[in-house]
């Protein structure tokens, strides 16, 4: 089937204001009628349940944590952009949109980018009167700094916790709605199945993580803003409780899946130290403006300590291969070098799995005061877990797991093929194409929760009797049955392997054939073996207690099963696109320089997935990718 | 001292840990002991290790929060040694690691103890009663749209930084937990003081402070003494001088609602 994202036609400049305006409203006193539940509470769930409820919608708002302040938004370190262009350095809303689509590699929707850049700027106003401390300059004005792929300075930063700022402002934004009654929170409670009345999304089944009960919310519309799926890599920056079940359990349920092979690893974390790891901790990529990135020349070195290392037998790997970037390459390029130079044997730290990012050479120039000055608190957290002072020396580091521009398929409206199902944030697959630039998770989140989403869900809304549907409806009875079975399927098993050691099986898997450099032969392998993983799981799986009670054991195990299905569908979309782009770099497609050679002849397109049943080929969807704006080229930063 | 040289050392702790079924089940510490632990094991991964084990023999796993494990999302929760988050300065539990403990070390480990807080299980509690007074009035009430220009209203620098270093509250409730009468009055008072430095939260500044405070007695929590404990005990290491905060423009909203240009919602 071909699909149709439904972007507007005509100068892009008007498609949104254009769009608003053709939409249709939902008349006021009817709004209290239509009841929407939004599953998810950062900086997406969190300002659209904000936003709807404002308008007087009758919301519902869901989250597996205590406490919607604690969404996975609150990590993010570096920034916002937008194109305020209060430098007066040369930005506007083309600029963004242009350095958008570029850093995406020409996997994007030009409409959906271009409303996204027009938007930016209503964030930061928005954040502003919310009271979010921005940092300012000392006339009492918003300060800015630049960020990776960009030539201006547009990125907006509260220290090094914008994430956990902009996300307090939404959450705050929530609360008041809570305190308002026209949204109803239900924290500790988590998504397990999409309930569809002919064809349309009516409801959500959920586990209340409490007491175990397991209940149908009925609504007029859902909404998903669950976040991204990279614990698929079980090793990641994201948090422990971050899954793909929610959007997992929408696909099953007829749901096209987005690009999923389009994933992002970060550069600069820090390594793993040992086999019981169970999350890798990000440091901002920042430090690369005064660190040299090096391994040692000579595989027998690597167990010596650096500074016993002459400078003849360091190589500078990266200001070699790319002296135009040196240090400063792109954010796959760098991930994809460090890769190189530890499977060649000269890897550093435990396991082999790391490179050095030196500070010594600017501690000489410019002294170690101003270098704390800088960075004081990224030398902190790396000496709280490492225990090694990165004054005296090198720091380790090596790429994670970061950041899922795949998720589920949505049109301009940002509603997915099943009507009434909207997805926001990085659970959708919209705007970042095959790389997402820095400090644009968080304006992409509150761009669709504040502005895109109260508009355009009315125009759904519009043609929707509301409570429609109601619990005791057969799907509604149905879904619950099938929850509950497959929660007293996972405790039945009784086996002799822990949840973990599955998830780390899979996770290992899909880092080594599907991480940062992938094959046919990769690929097919993992396409192989998954299925074996998966059915090992369902047989010899060990979750212990019982479904009646407050029970982690058995919230992992439903996450984890649903990552042994989800893994391979991102193994098939990777190997199905026989081209490199962005984060997806298919060793057999890459220029000499080992930058990734795309292929728009053939694969210009958003591939979107329909599922056909576990153990059964899913059916892949095309959305051809039109760009009248922007000429595709191949992306250069050179 | 580095991940190179130490990998093959490892050591053992006993875990004297409490276990609750339920917020209403009768309590009690039980002992664990955690082998073939390295240095580099957080906290929190020392206890996966223990769970591991525990479900291995088929016994029922440790409860605890965590969600992040970099020190941000306030979800980790648990009173080490009789410290809320182990005692290291300004690091949440899940940053805490195990290079800070000897071979052969007992720990005590228990979860936040407040009447705020019921537990749910084991060191697993319920902080609820913290989303209560943010719902009560932690907020600046503008609609989404309709505001100003971010540049519009000037902050000077240090109102914006004292506001910020007020704001970098992670909500973990170990204040709460420190204080010997269980008092929110560290993360209420951060709020507080957050709003009441900026030019967008002083129009709502005494209503604000009424409601949480009233809302801090209706959730059970108890009163400042200055003990200070909670400022030792904060992973962000939050000032008090943002209770002091709250004390002012609490005193400021009595005047005002002396002088009848303020009246206290509810009353």
């Amino acid at each position: 089937m071909i699909l149709d994202g439904k972007a507007p036609t005509g100068p892009i400049e008007q498609s949104w204001d254009k769009h608003r305006f053709d939409m249709k409203l939902v008349n006021p006193p009817n709004k209290r009628k239509f009841k929407i539940l939004v599953v998810g509470t950062g900086l997406a769930g969190a300002s659209a349940a904000a936003s709807l409820g404002e308008l007087g919608y009758n919301v519902e708002t869901f989250c597996y944590q205590d406490s919607p302040r604690r969404a996975h938004s609150i990590a993010a370190q570096g920034g916002i952009n937008a194109a305020k262009n209060y430098p007066n350095d040369g930005d506007s809303i083309y600029r963004l949109f242009y350095d958008t689509i570029k850093g995406g590699d020409f996997r994007s929707r030009e409409a959906d980018v271009w409303r996204l850049s027009q938007v930016s700027n209503n964030i930061i106003d928005q954040c502003v009167a919310q009271g979010v401390p921005f940092a300012r300059d000392y006339a009492g004005y918003l300060d800015t700094r630049s960020f990776g792929g960009a030539q201006v300075s547009r990125t907006f930063y509260a220290r090094g916790q914008t994430g956990q700022q902009l996300l307090l402002g939404a959450y705050s934004a929530l609360s008041r709605q809570i305190k308002a009654g026209s949204v109803k929170l239900f924290p500790r409670t988590e998504m397990l199945d999409l309930v569809v009345v002919d064809g349309e999304a009516k409801g959500i089944t959920v586990r209340d993580l409490i007491t175990g009960e397991i209940r149908v919310h009925t609504g007029d519309a859902v909404v998903l803003a669950s976040g991204g799926y990279m614990n698929v890599f079980y090793l990641s920056t994201n948090a422990m409780g971050c899954s793909v079940t929610a959007i997992w359990k929408a696909h099953k349920k007829g749901a096209f899946f987005g690009n999923p092979c389009f994933t992002q690893i970060h550069p600069t974390c820090i390594p793993q130290a040992g086999e019981y790891q169970s999350k890798l901790t990000l440091m901002s990529e920042s430090l690369r403006n005064d660190g040299r990135i090096w391994v040692p020349k000579k595989k027998e070195d690597c167990g010596k300590p650096a500074n016993q290392i002459p400078e003849e037998d360091r190589d500078y790997y990266l200001e070699r291969k790319y002296p135009t970037f040196g240090n400063l390459a792109p954010r796959d390029i760098s991930s994809r070098a460090a890769k190189e130079q530890c499977d060649e044997g000269r890897g550093v730290g435990l396991g082999g799995r790391g490179v050095y990012l030196d500070f010594r050479d600017s501690i000489h120039r410019f002294g170690e005061n101003v270098i704390r000055e800088r960075y004081g608190n990224l030398f902190e957290m790396y000496e709280r877990i490492t225990d090694e002072n990165g004054y005296k020396v090198p720091m380790r580091i090596y790429p994670a797991p970061h950041y899922a521009m795949g998720g589920l398929w949505v049109d301009y409206n940002l509603m997915s093929n099943l009507p009434g199902l909207f997805v926001l944030g990085e659970a959708n697959f919209s705007v970042h194409g095959a790389n997402r630039l820095g400090a644009s998770a968080l304006m992409q989140g509150l761009a669709d929760g504040y502005f895109v989403i109260p508009y355009t869900i009315a125009n759904y809304l519009k043609d929707t009797k509301p409570g429609k549907v109601k619990a005791d409806h057969p799907e509604c009875v149905k879904s619950i049955e099938d929850v509950k079975g497959s929660a007293k399927k996972l405790l039945a098993v009784n086996g002799n392997r822990t949840v973990t050691e599955f998830i780390r099986e899979l996770g290992t898997l899909m880092w080594n054939n599907c991480g940062m450099a992938r094959s046919k032969e990769s690929l097919t392998e993992a396409i192989a073996k998954i299925p074996a993983i998966r059915e090992e799981f369902w047989k010899n799986v060990k979750v212990s207690g019982t479904g009646d009670e407050f029970n982690q054991q058995l919230e992992n195990a439903g996450r984890t099963a649903d990552f042994l299905e989800f893994g391979e569908l991102i193994c098939r979309d990777a190997l199905h696109r026989d081209e490199s782009c962005g984060g997806h770099f298919r060793v057999e497609h890459q220029y000499a320089d080992g930058e990734a050679k795309r292929n728009d002849a053939d694969y210009a397109y958003a591939a979107a997935w329909e599922f056909k049943g576990v153990d059964k080929e899913p059916e892949l969807h095309k959305e051809p990718l039109k760009f009248e704006n922007i000429h595709l080229a191949v992306r250069s930063y050179k | 001292m580095s991940a190179q040289t130490s990998e093959h050392k490892t050591m053992s702790v006993k875990l004297i840990v409490w276990r609750q079924k339920g917020p209403n089940a009768p309590g009690r510490f039980e002992t664990h002991v955690a082998k073939g632990i390295t240095e580099h094991h957080s906290f929190l991964e020392m206890l996966d290790v223990v769970n591991e084990d525990l479900i291995k023999q088929g016994k029922e796993p440790i409860s605890f929060d965590h969600d992040c494990r970099e020190g941000i999302c306030g979800t980790c929760s648990a009173v080490v040694n009789g410290v809320p988050h182990g005692g290291q300065v300004r690091t949440t539990l899940c940053q805490l690691h195990m290079r800070k403990f000897k071979d052969g070390d007992a720990i005590y480990l228990e979860p936040w103890r407040a009447r705020a807080f019921p537990i749910v299980r084991d060191l697993v509690t319920d902080r609820g009663s913290l989303d209560k007074l943010i719902q009560a009035a932690g907020y600046v009430s503008c609609h989404t749209g309709g505001v100003p220009d971010a540049n519009a209203i000037p902050i000077s620098k240090p109102d914006s930084d004292y506001a910020m270093d007020a704001a970098e509250c992670i909500g973990c409730g170990a204040c709460v937990a420190a204080c010997p009468n269980g008092a929110a009055m560290l993360f209420a008072g951060a709020k507080v003081a957050q709003f009441a430095a900026l030019p967008q939260g002083q129009v709502e500044a005494p209503e604000r402070v009424a409601a949480m405070i009233r809302t801090m007695q209706e959730c059970g929590f108890g009163n400042c003494t200055n003990h200070y404990e909670c400022q030792a005990a904060c992973p962000k290491g939050i000032d008090v001088k943002f209770i002091a905060r709250l004390n002012r423009e609490f005193l400021k909203a009595l005047f005002k609602a002396k002088a009848g240009t303020f009246t206290p919602v509810g009353e």
